[in-house]
C-alpha cells in the first residue's frame, strides 16, 4: 500500500455495502434472469442444434484468427517503434495507436463502401472491384481496428524491459530475429496475453462488423433471431451460450496468467536501438506505412470522400445533429453514472480488502467481459416483464452502460485511491467526522480527478456502443451509432459517413485529453 | 489485466477539479432537461412502425402538422415489433401498430381493439382482418426482381420451386429478417404445408443466397448486378428508378400462382390499451385519406386500397397478379412456424 502504511482490517460501513449492493443488484438480476430463462426446456432445442454448433465454430474461428493477426501486427509495430531506429518513431507511435477510436462497424462501413458496383472505386475509376464480405471482411476489419490494443500494451512492456538481456544475446552473436524470438518475445508474453484477451473479447462481442459483412457469428444470430422471429426464446438461449463462451475465455486467460509468472526487471536505462539495415529500414517503413494507411488514413479518407460527395449532391444531413446530441447526452449520463457507481466499489475494494470485496471486484470485471448484446437482451426482457416503467427509458439504457463499462471507472478510481494516504481518512474519522463526511470532504476530492478520467473513458466507449443501444434505446432516440448502423446496412454511404465522421471527431476529444494527461504524469 | 490498460490513463497528478465541477454540472443540467421532456404525454401518439420511415416519414409529418398531434415513432421490422408487442403485453406504450404485412398484424391482433365500421368500410373487405381488428392501408405484391442485363427473362423461373435449382447458386438475394419475407414463407406453409416449406428453405439455403436486412438493398444489389435475382416486394424497384432515373433491374411476377406473387396489404391496428384512442383513429383515418392514398400511389408506388385512387400506370392491375388462394387473416397463424423454419434452415 501507499507509503508503507498497512490498511487496518476493518469492516466496511454497512451503508457503503448497501450502496454497492444497490448499484450492482439491478445489473446482476437481468443477467441471472436471462440465464434462468435459457435453462428452460424450450431453449434446449436451440442450444443443442447443428446451427448453434456452426455458429460456435464461426465465432471461435473468427476470434482465433483475429487475435492472432492483431497480436502479430501489434507486436511487430511495437518492436519497430520501440526497439529500432525507424525514422519518425514519435509520429508512428501516435498514428499506429489511433485506429483504436474507429469502431469496427465504422471501419466495416469504410471497407464496404470501397468495392462493389456502387462503391468508391466504381464511382471514381469505373472499377468494379469485388466486394469483400463474409469471414475475410470481418477478420480484416476486426484485426485492423483492434491491433492497437496489442501495440499499446506491447510498447509499454518493451519500454520497461531490461535491455541488458537483449544486449547480452546480441553480444553472444545472436542475430536480430533470433534475439527477438528467443529473448524479447517470451518477456512480452504477459502483455500480449492481456491484449490478446481484450482483442478476443472485442471480437466475441462484435456485432456491427460481422453483421455488415454478413458473417454468421453468435452475436449476429442472436440479433437476427431476436428481430426475425416471433418466438424470442432462441435469441435468449443463444445469448446464454455466448455468455458462457465469454466467461470461459476470461477463465482461460486467468489460468494461463496464474502459471506464467515472469519476473521482469524494470529497465534502468533506455536500450540501445537496433540499427536497421537499408533493406530492413525500407521493409519496416513499408510495414508501418501500409498499416497506418489501411487502418486509419484510408478509412477516414473514404468517409470524408462520401461526405463531400453527398454534400456536393445536395444531400441533407439534418437528423445527424439530433443524433449527435443524443449520443453526447447518453455518453455523458453514462460517464457520470459510472463515476458515481464506481465510488462504493472503489472504496470497498481498496480500503476494505477481504474475500468478499475481491469477489465484488471480479464480478465487476466479469460483466465487462460480457458481449454487449447479451446484456441488452437481458435488460429488455427483464424490464418488459418486471420493471415496466423503466422499459425503453434512458435510465435503463444508462444502467446497461454502467453494467458494461463500470470497470473502466473503478480501475481509474482504484489507482487514484491507492495513492491517497489512508491516514488522511483516519484523521478525519478520529476528529469526529462520520464516514459520509469523510467520503465527501476527504476521499472524493482526492480521487475525483482519477474518477473523472475513468468517466471520460466510459464516455468514449459508450459513444461507440452499438448492440445494447440498438436494443434498449427509448422510442425515437437516435444516436450516431444507430444512424451509422441503419444507414450503412442499407448502403446509404453518404448519410452514414457524416455520422461516422462526427463520431470519430467526438471520440477523439476524450482520447486526446486522456493522452495529454498521461504524458503529464 | 484490463486494469493495466486503463491504469495508464489514470496516473497523473495535475489537479483538474474545476473541470470536474463543470462536467458534473453540465451532466446534471442535461439529465434534468431529459427528465423534464421525457415520458410520453397524452397528446403524443406512439406508433410502432414496421414500415420504414423512408416510406411513411413525410406522411407522418403531414399528419402532425394537420392535427397538431405529436407522433413518436419506434421503427423496426414488423415481425420484431409484433413480438415486442407480445412481450410488452397490456403495458405496451404503443397506441398504433403500423405494419408491413398481415402476418405480423394478425400476430398482435389479440391486443387490438375493434375498429369502427366506417374505417373498415373504406377498404375492400379482403384487405382487412376478417374480425375487423386491423385494416389494410396499401397493397403490395411479392415479386422476383432481376437484373435484365445479366438474366434473360426467358430463363426466369415460373415458380418459386425452381429457385432451388443449383443454377441459382450464389445469385439469389433474400431478406430473412424482413416481415414481408416472413409473410411469404407463412403463405407457403398455408399452401404447401410445413414439410415442403422447410425443404424449400433448406434447398434455397444450400444455394448460398445473399442475405440483406431488408428489401431495398436487394433491389439495389440486383440493379448493381451483385445478385441476379431477389425475392422482394414490387415497389422498391420504382423508388430506385425515381431516384436514379433508370435501372438495370426489373420486376417479374411469377406466373405459377404461388407465394412468390402473394398480394397483401400493409395495415394498421389500434392497441386496446391505448390512452390516445382518438388520436389513433385519426391517424388511421389519415392513412386512408385521399392524400395518403395518393402518396402511396405516386411516392411509394404501392397499390392504393381506397377505391377511386389510381395506381401507378406501370403496375399491372392488382387483380391480374396470380396470388395464392388463401385468406390473409390466416397468415398470422403460420408466422411463428415460418420464422422457426427459416431459422431451422440456417437462414437466421
Amino acid at each position: 500500500m501507499a507509503m508503507g502504511i498497512t490498511v487496518r482490517r476493518v469492516q466496511a460501513p454497512a451503508m457503503v455495502w448497501a450502496i454497492a449492493v444497490a448499484v450492482l443488484v439491478p445489473i446482476g438480476i437481468p443477467l441471472a434472469y436471462l440465464l434462468a430463462q435459457a435453462l428452460t426446456v424450450d431453449a434446449w432445442s436451440t442450444v443443442f442444434s447443428v446451427r448453434t454448433l456452426e455458429l460456435l465454430r464461426n465465432t471461435v474461428g473468427l476470434v482465433v484468427a483475429t487475435t492472432a493477426t492483431a497480436a502479430s501486427l501489434g507486436v511487430a509495430a511495437a518492436w519497430l517503434v520501440e526497439r529500432t531506429d525507424l525514422p519518425g518513431r514519435r509520429v508512428w507511435s501516435t498514428l499506429l495507436a489511433l485506429p483504436l477510436v474507429i469502431p469496427s462497424y465504422v471501419g466495416a462501413l469504410a471497407i464496404l463502401s470501397i468495392g462493389g458496383a456502387r462503391g468508391l472505386l466504381a464511382e471514381v475509376a469505373g472499377l468494379a472491384a469485388p466486394q469483400i464480405t463474409g469471414f475475410v471482411g470481418a477478420w480484416l476489419a476486426l484485426s485492423l481496428f483492434t491491433y492497437p490494443y496489442v501495440f499499446l500494451l506491447a510498447s509499454a512492456s518493451l519500454r520497461n524491459l531490461d535491455p541488458s538481456l537483449e544486449e547480452a544475446a546480441r553480444g553472444l552473436g545472436a542475430g536480430g530475429w533470433r534475439v527477438f524470438r528467443t529473448v524479447v518475445l517470451p518477456q512480452l508474453r504477459p502483455a500480449v496475453a492481456s491484449a490478446g484477451l481484450l482483442v478476443g473479447l472485442y471480437t466475441l462481442s462484435d456485432f456491427g462488423a460481422v453483421s455488415l459483412f454478413r458473417y454468421d457469428t453468435l452475436t449476429r444470430a442472436i440479433y437476427t433471431n431476436f428481430i426475425g422471429r416471433v418466438d424470442r426464446t432462441p435469441a435468449l438461449a443463444l445469448a446464454a451460450v455466448l455468455i458462457v463462451l465469454a466467461l470461459a475465455a476470461l477463465a482461460l486467460e486467468q489460468r494461463s496468467r496464474g502459471r506464467a509468472q515472469l519476473h521482469v526487471r524494470r529497465a534502468a536505462r533506455r536500450p540501445r536501438r537496433i540499427e536497421l539495415s537499408g533493406r530492413g529500414r525500407a521493409a519496416g517503413m513499408a510495414f508501418v506505412t501500409v498499416l497506418s494507411l489501411v487502418a486509419l488514413i484510408i478509412p477516414t479518407a473514404v468517409l470524408a470522400w462520401w461526405l463531400v460527395r453527398g454534400v456536393g449532391l445536395g444531400q441533407e444531413l439534418g437528423t445527424v445533429w439530433r443524433a449527435t446530441g443524443n449520443s453526447l447526452l447518453a455518453s455523458l449520463l453514462a460517464g457520470l453514472a459510472a463515476m458515481v457507481a464506481a465510488v462504493p466499489v472503489t472504496v470497498l475494494t481498496v480500503r476494505y480488502r477481504s474475500r468478499l470485496t475481491l469477489a465484488l471486484e471480479k464480478g465487476v470485471w466479469a460483466l465487462y467481459a460480457l458481449p454487449h448484446i447479451t446484456v441488452g437482451i437481458a435488460m429488455v426482457f427483464f424490464a418488459a416483464n418486471y420493471v415496466q416503467p423503466l422499459y425503453q427509458s434512458l435510465p435503463l439504457l444508462t444502467l446497461a452502460y454502467v453494467a458494461l463499462f463500470l470497470p473502466q471507472a473503478t480501475s481509474a478510481g482504484q489507482a487514484a485511491l491507492q495513492q491517497v494516504n489512508p491516514t488522511l481518512e483516519e484523521a478525519s474519522r478520529s476528529l469526529g467526522h462520520g464516514w459520509a463526511a469523510t467520503l465527501t470532504r476527504i476521499t472524493l476530492p482526492l480521487i475525483g480527478p482519477g474518477l473523472l478520467a475513468g468517466g471520460a473513458l466510459v464516455f468514449l466507449t459508450v459513444m461507440k456502443e452499438l448492440p445494447a443501444t440498438l436494443l434498449l434505446r427509448p422510442t425515437g432516440f437516435d444516436t450516431l451509432a444507430i444512424r451509422i448502423w441503419a444507414t450503412s446496412a442499407e448502403g446509404f454511404f453518404t448519410r452514414a459517413s457524416a455520422a461516422a465522421l462526427i463520431l470519430l471527431a467526438v471520440s477523439a476529444v476524450p482520447m486526446y485529453l486522456l493522452n495529454t494527461r498521461k504524458s503529464h504524469a | 489485466m484490463f486494469a493495466y490498460l486503463h491504469y495508464r490513463h489514470s496516473v497523473y497528478s495535475v489537479p483538474v477539479m474545476p473541470r470536474f465541477r463543470i462536467l458534473v454540472s453540465i451532466a446534471l443540467t442535461a439529465s434534468l432537461a431529459v427528465s423534464a421532456c421525457g415520458g410520453s404525454s397524452d397528446d403524443t401518439l406512439v406508433v410502432y412502425s414496421g414500415r420504414s420511415l423512408e416510406l411513411v416519414g413525410t406522411l407522418i409529418e403531414q399528419f402532425e402538422s394537420e392535427t397538431g398531434i405529436t407522433v413518436e415513432v419506434r421503427d423496426g421490422d414488423s415481425t420484431e415489433l409484433a413480438a415486442t408487442l407480445l412481450l410488452e403485453g397490456d403495458n405496451s406504450p404503443a397506441d398504433v401498430f403500423l405494419a408491413q404485412d398481415p402476418a405480423s398484424l394478425g400476430t398482435a391482433a389479440g391486443m387490438f381493439e375493434q375498429l369502427p365500421s366506417d374505417l373498415l368500410s373504406l377498404v375492400p373487405e379482403r384487405f382487412s382482418d376478417t374480425d375487423g381488428r386491423w385494416v389494410g392501408i396499401s397493397g403490395r405484391a411479392r415479386t422476383l426482381v432481376y437484373n435484365a442485363d445479366l438474366v434473360d427473362e426467358a430463363d426466369l423461373p415460373a415458380s418459386i420451386d425452381d429457385l432451388t435449382d443449383p443454377r441459382w447458386a450464389d445469385r439469389l438475394g433474400i431478406a430473412p429478417t424482413n416481415s414481408s419475407f416472413h409473410a411469404f414463407v407463412a403463405a407457403m406453409i398455408l399452401t404447401k404445408g410445413e414439410e415442403a416449406t422447410l425443404a424449400w428453405l433448406e434447398a434455397v439455403a444450400a444455394n448460398n443466397p445473399v442475405d440483406y436486412p431488408k428489401n431495398s438493398p436487394i433491389v439495389a444489389a440486383a440493379d448493381a448486378g451483385e445478385v441476379h435475382v431477389g425475392l422482394v416486394n414490387h415497389y422498391y424497384l420504382f423508388r430506385l428508378i425515381a431516384e436514379q432515373g433508370e435501372s438495370s433491374a426489373a420486376n417479374y411476377f411469377l406466373p405459377a400462382g404461388d407465394a412468390g406473387s402473394l398480394v397483401m396489404p400493409s395495415g394498421a391496428g389500434i392497441l386496446a390499451g391505448s390512452d390516445s384512442e382518438d388520436a389513433a383513429r385519426q391517424f388511421i383515418e389519415f392513412m386512408l385519406s385521399r392524400t395518403a392514398q395518393e402518396h402511396f400511389a405516386s411516392e411509394t408506388f404501392e397499390y392504393p386500397l381506397v377505391p377511386g385512387v389510381a395506381a401507378d400506370p406501370r403496375l399491372p392491375a392488382i387483380e391480374s397478379i396470380a396470388t395464392p388462394d388463401i385468406s390473409l387473416s390466416e397468415l398470422a397463424g403460420a408466422l411463428d412456424r415460418a420464422t422457426d423454419l427459416i431459422a431451422e434452415a440456417g437462414l437466421l
